[in-house]
């Protein structure tokens, strides 16, 4: 098991969000504010956790033609279960994320590491897979939901109490008083705009990057230069 | 097509992007006389800051992406789009509500997209979108025009220094009340259980204050008459978006007046006309063809009526030119005309029957 290898892939040569684009539908929908993206990024991660844990264990057992519906069957009844929890602990941000707390079963990103990795590594490579995948998706979740709030309300962790309890209230930052809201920014089209710059900076990143490793090994030229025939 | 005999030097002018620009910034002049006049200064206020803020976000994102930063100011494309804009803009828009929408069209919409020429969508209309859904109190707060601030003295806007004072800040919200109202747009959309013509009578935009969107209108159609003499754009486009919309609207009026407004009053209010001769011609983001302009004309003007009569927003010239950008391309795939020498017309996706 390559550990520091399914670390850098989940959290960010391959992360969920900014490289494999999945689960876009409830990333772009729920990101309006910092809370709603912590509280659908620990939902998404819990749920990968279990259904990569479990996958992966069950794997041997598994028939390939009917993979797919039983894995769909694992990941809903975790879902059903946190579902249940987020309910009964925390019932206010339950109610602001509706409908996108069940729609985790159809997230595409937990259902890929189902069938790309869990269903054929060990249990200890498809949980850490999980968990960096997961965390890998909340932080995509968490700067675009910061984003998103610092520029539509002019705030950032309003709210936090909804999921840490009454002393979190205290965390909320006001940027600019008397913000006129921005009302674009947190709206859908906001999320499109957003996810595409974050793409854009994360592309620009590991441009940078390769730049720097190819000038720090300038002799070893991967593209063989070609022989010129003609004039 | 007519040959033209002349004798020699064949010398013809090519008309470079600067010169057609500044031809559209001299046809804007009348519209802005007219906004000026009726609505007072603050049209002009902000077309002079939209155009500033415009060159400069130009100049630095060109600096940005390493192009040559004065040439491509020189083309004056910057400042057509700010002035579009502005001219789109309540009056008394803030200083920031311009602001923002200047970015967006000049970064976001224009050189986000791979600058002039490359935009899908008109920049000064996705900022106006952009601007409309974010500040909605902003941007439906209209300045009434002069005759009804005041009905006793002569031209009773506010002053140059009030009007300054209230874009960039530092003047009381409620002295704006005075000067503002309901756009006939809006009053004919919230008029209460009045019917058309009891709206007419009663609501004191439309009853007296009618004419000043009347003239704005006109002027419009001016700058867009001279344009056309010019030869910057062909008829095609606002004469099928005025003639589908005026269709449109005279068979629901026909139908049932007391409950939609009558053609005229489609023509000549809101944005149709700013539209249809300086915002539905943009060279860029239009279907190419004369065939294919005539759909896309015909488009913007059924969706107008549309949105207008059915739609969440009073006034729709914006979202109705979006709309149509998005189909420019598909319009243009099905509307080549015949190239010299072919018997057929090369139309439609390869591999079509």
């Amino acid at each position: 098991m390559d550990a520091k290898k399914i670390t850098l892939d989940g959290l960010w040569d391959n992360n969920p969000a900014l490289v494999q684009l999945l689960g876009l539908c409830p990333l772009l929908a729920v990101t309006g504010s910092v809370v709603n993206a912590i509280g659908l990024g620990l939902a998404s991660t819990i749920v990968l956790l279990g259904s990569n844990l479990t996958i992966s264990a069950f794997r041997q057992f598994v028939p390939t033609s009917v993979r797919l519906p039983i894995f769909v069957m694992i990941i809903a009844s975790f879902v059903t279960a946190i579902e249940l929890l987020m309910q009964a602990f925390t019932y206010e941000l339950y109610q602001i994320l509706g409908i996108f707390i069940p729609l985790i079963v159809t997230n595409c990103a937990i259902m890929g590491r189902a069938d790309a990795f869990a269903s054929k590594n060990p249990v200890p490579a498809s949980l850490l897979d999980g968990l960096m995948m997961g965390v890998g998706f909340t932080a995509v979740l968490v700067v675009l939901g910061a984003m998103r709030e610092a520029l539509g309300s002019g705030t950032l962790f309003a709210d936090m109490q909804l999921l840490f309890g009454a002393s979190a209230e205290s965390w909320k930052i006001v940027l600019v008083d008397d913000y006129p809201g921005f009302l674009f920014a947190v709206l859908p089209p906001g999320a499109f705009v957003g996810m595409g710059l974050l793409i854009a900076l994360k592309n620009i990143i590991d441009d940078r990057l390769n730049a720097r490793r190819q000038a720090a090994t300038p002799d070893t030229p991967k593209t063989t230069e070609r022989v010129r025939v003609t004039g | 097509m007519a040959l033209i005999r002349s004798s020699s030097p064949h010398l013809h002018k090519v008309n470079s992007t600067g010169d057609v620009m500044r031809t559209v910034l001299l046809a804007t002049l009348p519209g802005l006389a007219a906004m000026t006049f009726f609505f007072g200064w603050g049209t002009l206020i902000n077309v002079i800051w939209a155009s500033l803020l415009a060159v400069g976000f130009e100049a630095a994102i060109m600096k940005l992406r390493n192009r040559p930063v004065s040439f491509y100011l020189k083309d004056y494309s910057a400042v057509v789009t700010a002035v579009l804009l502005a001219l789109a803009l309540p009056p008394f828009a803030a200083w920031w509500v311009t602001l923002v929408g200047v970015f967006v069209a000049i970064v976001v919409a224009k050189h986000l997209y791979g600058g002039l020429g490359q935009n899908p969508f008109n920049p000064a209309m996705v900022a106006y979108a952009l601007l409309l859904i974010s500040f909605p109190v902003e941007m439906t707060r209209w300045t009434a025009p002069f005759v009804l601030v005041d009905a006793e003295s002569s031209w009773s806007v506010l002053s140059l220094g009030d009007t300054l004072a209230m874009i960039f800040g530092g003047l009381d919200a409620s002295m704006i009340d005075t000067y503002t109202g309901a756009t006939p747009l809006d009053a004919l959309r919230h008029r209460g259980g009045l019917t058309t013509e009891e709206a007419w009578r009663q609501v004191p935009v439309l009853a007296d204050g009618i004419g000043a969107w009347h003239a704005v209108s006109a002027a419009y159609v001016m700058g867009g008459v001279f344009l056309l003499y010019r030869k910057v754009f062909t008829w095609h486009t606002p004469v099928a978006m005025l003639g589908s919309l005026a269709v449109l609207s005279t068979l629901f009026f026909a139908v049932e007046p007391d409950y939609f407004p009558d053609p005229f009053f489609h023509l000549t209010v809101g944005g149709t006309m700013l539209g249809a001769f300086f915002i539905a011609t943009d060279p860029v983001t239009a279907a190419t063809s004369n065939k294919g302009k005539i759909y896309y004309g015909i488009g913007i003007g059924l969706l107008i009526f549309v949105i207008r009569t059915w739609g969440g927003y009073p006034d729709a010239v914006a979202f109705a030119v979006l709309l149509m950008n998005l189909t420019a391309p598909f319009i243009d795939q099905y509307t080549q005309p015949r190239t010299y020498g072919h018997a057929k017309a090369n139309r439609g996706m390869k591999g079509d029957a």
